[in-house]
């Protein structure tokens, strides 16, 4: 390839980048004017308490977008801070721990108030964010074990349990494992070190402890899960968790230019007390009741009013039903969120297409260059998909723009790569004789060298596909929508259908996606790639003339 | 009357580019620096317009770098080119390619075009008329027959086959020249027979200049209106075959031409 067709190509990928990429950023600035972005975090009691959030601007008049099941904390607070969402329910220890990365001293730090004050002081200084008075309850760790285990070896407190630990398996939270105010935290406040520590998700945890699959969990204790399964949760006797009261985390832009949707939110604090919402937290993930439901009764409690749901969304109530008559009543929720997800996968593709393969031709051109580059992208698949757009708040805030972006980036390897060793080894002889025999650079490439190349360059552009159908349903995360969405509520509200109907319609969608590449890898191979039948070939070879 | 009013237009083709004369003087080429050695230490070598010379040599000898300074793959480090009298660099590289058949030792041919697509290729390079009509003269020169051979791929043929098409290839634009880098080497004994009776065909039809590669002194005698034996870079000797054997320039001459006769002359006596 001539280094001016290098260039062009180049050149009409970024210009497509250009075009393609601020489409859902203009289409997300203009839903930010008019309507108010609540958050949460992936788990049951923050959808509930967003759920109440929205419900309660939305009686007041103020236009609402939900984005329930945000990463966690670095996802959910990277996006308030990049005014991607406006307010999202976090929790002052939380604030002091793992936001701040601030300690306070011990006298301060066992005190509500005190935490609560340097929390709300010290996040509006750095970030402009605004800490709403705390809602009226707390929600601290619970380190909880069964209760035949706890009468086994005597355990009531966490020192009870730092003496047993090395004897016990540890099921926790990745977000607990990596927090300050977690396991490290505990670590060296009791000296608890497990015998095994087994990273789970939130929403398996319980039934992992239940069946004994490991021998204490990180809880919080406010979840109803803890006496459905009848825990028992250890005294923390050296006061290491700080308080954690339950809080409403208001983006700058918001607590600025919307000091209607301030009062209304202000309105819920001091309201909530542990019962009410030890009460609420059960119905929603030991019942299965709707969150819209329940946070219009939580509302109802408290005297205020939400508005009432409409049944049509995937989070919706558990009916009993059979699996397959479940999914066929979500059936137009999971078409839409089925589109979404191929649009994401395509557009991210089409993308990592336009530029890998000419970024794989330029390399093959400047082979010096090619192990570098390669590894350097190489490098990015090993980024773990939610750390990847966790880095993509700060620049591009949450939704579908920094989605893609991921994606993209995670697609360009397989596709650079196939198609630098796809042009690299192109039948040599081939090549050169088309050189002797007189075809200009352009000729060899396009003629010669790219439809030679072209069953490695699918190859793959198959595997990006499939990779990114999966890293896909991550971008639920982040609020780009798609299959991940019923997946990430599914984990938050312990509901395992929620979780398959976006977990096998997705992976229906990898099977799908890379059986339609197949067909196309088939039809741009060249003739003598394809499997034949080989009979012809042996009988012809033989007949010489 | 209508085979008489097809046979002159198939002569215009025929001559339509007159042989071109090739000439290369002080050639000089090293790879990878000269510590290594000298690929071609100042070489000289002539094909007169419409000859058929043979280049014979060992493996290293220098034998088809020096043709490929010819069609331009190889650009010399010293000493000029020429085609006609004309510096080969004064041409434009493509040009000057499709001027200029060539037939590699593999064939080299495109493995996912047809065989006709194949032959076509230079043809329509050069945006001539005719193309399909030229593929198939081609094919038929070299000794294949279109209908059968035009619709399938180089993985369906055999190797001798295969070499079939490639010099239908190099022929089918009717080019001035035509360079053979060891045409006819990888195929088994029959086959070469066969293949070189087909290319002396080609040349008879043709008569295009032509320089031709090989290791083997025998074909260079069978095909070359003379040889231009090589070694180590160097030109060892100039001449026709019975020059050769019975006025040899150097010991090394001396000795290949022996070792070969005598090879014959095992044959000859059979087992």
């Amino acid at each position: 390839m001539s280094s001016r067709t290098a260039r062009l190509a180049l050149h009409a990928a970024v210009l497509a980048l250009c075009i393609v990429l601020p489409m859902p950023l203009a289409e997300a600035q203009q839903a930010s004017a008019r309507a108010v972005i609540v958050a949460s975090k992936p788990f049951g009691e923050s959808y509930l308490l967003c759920e109440v959030f929205a419900q309660l601007l939305e009686s007041r008049g103020i236009a609402v977008e939900r984005r329930p099941g945000l990463g966690a904390t670095e996802v959910a607070f990277g996006a308030i801070r990049s005014g991607a969402i406006d307010v999202y329910p976090e929790y002052t220890g939380t604030g002091l721990l793992a936001i701040l990365h601030d300690s306070l001293p011990d006298s301060l730090a066992r005190s509500p108030k005190a935490v609560f004050a340097h929390v709300a002081r010290a996040t509006a200084e750095r970030n402009g964010a605004r800490w709403l008075p705390p809602l009226g309850f707390e929600n601290t760790y619970a380190i909880a074990v069964r209760r035949e285990t706890a009468a086994r070896y005597g355990l009531h407190t966490l020192s009870d349990l730092a003496r047993a630990a090395p004897t016990l398996t540890g099921g926790l939270t990745a977000d607990f494992i990596g927090r300050p105010d977690g396991l490290a935290g505990l670590r060296r406040a009791y000296g608890l070190t497990p015998r095994a520590v087994k990273p789970l998700a939130a929403a398996l945890k319980y039934q992992a402890l239940a069946v004994g699959a490991v021998d204490f969990i990180d809880g919080y204790s406010t979840d109803g899960l803890l006496a459905k399964y009848d825990l028992v949760v250890l005294d923390d006797d050296r006061r290491f968790f700080p308080p954690y009261e339950a809080a409403a985390l208001v983006g700058a832009r918001l607590a600025h230019d919307r000091p209607d949707a301030i009062a209304a939110l202000t309105l819920l604090s001091g309201r909530l007390d542990e019962r009410t919402m030890r009460r609420a937290n059960r119905r929603l993930e030991v019942d299965g009741e709707d969150v819209r439901v329940v946070a219009r009764d939580l509302l109802g409690t408290i005297g205020l009013s939400g508005n009432a749901p409409a049944r049509d969304a995937v989070v919706g109530p558990r009916p009993a039903v059979g699996l397959g008559a479940y999914l066929w009543g979500q059936r137009a929720a999971i078409g839409r969120l089925t589109v979404r997800h191929l649009m994401l996968v395509a557009i991210a593709l089409a993308l990592a297409v336009f530029v890998a393969v000419p970024l794989g031709l330029a390399l093959e051109r400047t082979r010096g260059a090619a192990e570098p580059v390669l590894g350097a992208l190489g490098v990015v698949q090993t980024i773990p998909s939610i750390a990847l757009l966790a880095f993509m708040i700060p620049v591009l805030g949450i939704g579908v723009q920094p989605a893609l972006v991921a994606l993209w980036l995670y697609a360009l390897y397989p596709i650079a790569r196939g198609t630098y060793v796809g042009v690299t080894d192109a039948d040599p002889r081939a090549v050169e004789a088309a050189e002797a025999l007189g075809m200009t650079a352009r000729q060899r490439l396009l003629q010669v060298r790219l439809p030679l190349a072209a069953p490695v360059i699918m190859a793959g552009v198959r595997t990006a596909a499939v990779i990114t159908v999966g890293a896909a349903t991550l971008a639920a995360f982040i609020g780009a929508g798609g299959l991940g969405e019923p997946i990430v509520t599914g984990l938050a509200l312990a509901d395992t259908r929620l979780v398959l109907s976006g977990a096998l319609p997705a992976a229906a969608l990898a099977l799908l996606v890379d059986g339609g590449l197949a067909i196309v890898a088939r039809l741009v191979t060249p003739a003598h790639r394809r499997p034949t039948s080989g009979k012809r070939q042996d009988i012809s070879a033989r007949r010489e003339s | 009357m209508t085979g008489e009013a097809a046979e002159p237009l198939r002569e215009a083709r025929t001559t339509a580019s007159p042989p071109a004369a090739l000439l290369a003087t002080g050639i000089v080429h090293a790879f990878g620096g000269a510590a290594i050695g000298r690929a071609l230490d100042g070489v000289d070598v002539e094909v007169p317009a419409g000859a058929c010379v043979a280049l014979v040599g060992e493996s290293g000898s220098g034998k088809t770098t020096l043709l490929r300074c010819f069609n331009r793959m190889v650009a010399p480090q010293a000493g000029v080119v020429t085609v006609d009298a004309r510096d080969v660099r004064d041409v434009p590289v493509e040009a000057l390619r499709r001027k200029m058949g060539y037939v590699p030792q593999d064939g080299g041919l495109l493995p996912h075009w047809t065989v006709r697509r194949n032959v076509e290729l230079v043809p329509r390079l050069l945006g001539l008329d005719d193309v399909p009509d030229r593929a198939d003269e081609a094919l038929a020169l070299a000794g294949l027959s279109p209908s059968t051979y035009g619709s399938r791929h180089p993985h369906e043929l055999s190797g001798g086959q295969r070499q079939r098409v490639a010099l239908a290839r190099a022929v089918a634009a009717r080019p001035p020249a035509i360079l053979l880098d060891e045409p006819f080497g990888a195929l088994d004994a029959i086959s070469r027979a066969d293949l070189q009776a087909a290319f002396e065909g080609v040349r008879r039809a043709t008569g295009a200049t032509t320089l031709l590669v090989t290791h083997d002194l025998v074909e260079a005698a069978r095909l070359g209106d003379s040889l231009v034996v090589m070694r180590a870079g160097r030109v060892e000797q100039r001449g026709t075959f019975s020059e050769l054997r019975h006025s040899p320039a150097t010991p090394y001459v001396r000795a290949l031409v022996a070792r070969t006769l005598a090879g014959l002359a095992r044959l000859a006596e059979g087992p």
